[in-house]
């Protein structure tokens, strides 16, 4: 039998392969998305979970990947919806921050107070400058729906700074 | 606001490499998951507590089930 139709019918085995083959893009996707590596890795086990629970549902005709991608993408957002900060990279990766330190910091701020779903968007296209096909796949949305929300939260980004007296 | 501000207020992540195996802490996961009591669980428990605590005389009858 097939890994993903013995997966589908409760294999831990089949779990288990399926787990180590995909935990790194999984993680790298998510890390990209939350800017917290300790978050990321718990948030990835949190995906793998939330796929085992689903398993049943899961047609083995479909590609692994994608599905665990979109998962990750919603599990993301999730903890996003809960985490209004943008200080975890600077613990992450100190050296990076190379912006003035007042103007970054407001930029930091206002970043993390965007809805989530924008801040998604926001990250992957416009900081992490992933392809917009790429993020509309792993967030099941189209790509004009991608382009808009990449635009509404540099908008909203941009109001939101001139009202903390901050001229980007 | 242009990209290139926004980078250098918040620059990519770079590293995106896994540097542990996390299926160690996935089967935890899953262990706990399977251990822990359901809502059903704790509700049917509840339901024979009350139960015997109404008909005290059925717990003779329930001791010769056990």
């Amino acid at each position: 039998m097939e890994l993903l139709e013995r997966f589908a019918r409760g294999d831990v085995e089949a779990f288990e392969t399926l787990f180590r083959q995909y935990q790194g893009d999984v993680f790298g996707w998510i890390v990209r998305m939350v800017r917290d590596r300790a978050a990321a890795e718990d948030l990835t086990v949190e995906t793998f979970w939330r796929i085992w629970r689903s398993r049943a549902r899961f047609d083995p005709d479909r590609e692994f990947g994608g599905w665990a991608r979109r998962v990750a993408s919603n599990v993301a957002v999730d903890y996003l919806k809960t985490d209004r900060r943008e200080v975890a990279l600077e613990r992450d990766w100190p050296a990076r921050a190379a912006a003035g330190p007042e103007i970054g910091q407001a930029i930091r701020e206002a970043f993390g107070r965007l809805p989530a779903r924008l801040r998604a968007v926001a990250t992957l296209a416009l900081i992490e400058e992933r392809p917009y096909g790429e993020i509309a796949d792993a967030l099941g949305i189209s790509l004009a729906a991608v382009k808009a929300r990449a635009f509404r939260a540099a908008r909203l980004l941009r109001t939101r700074l001139e009202k903390m007296g901050v001229r980007p | 606001m242009s990209g290139d501000e926004l980078r250098r207020a918040l620059p990519p992540v770079g590293e995106t490499e896994l540097t542990r195996d996390l299926w160690p802490a996935m089967l935890c996961r899953m262990e706990e998951r399977r251990v822990r009591l359901t809502w059903l669980d704790g509700a049917l428990a509840a339901v024979a507590m009350v139960w015997l605590a109404v008909f005290p005389e059925t717990i003779g009858v329930l001791l010769y089930q056990l």
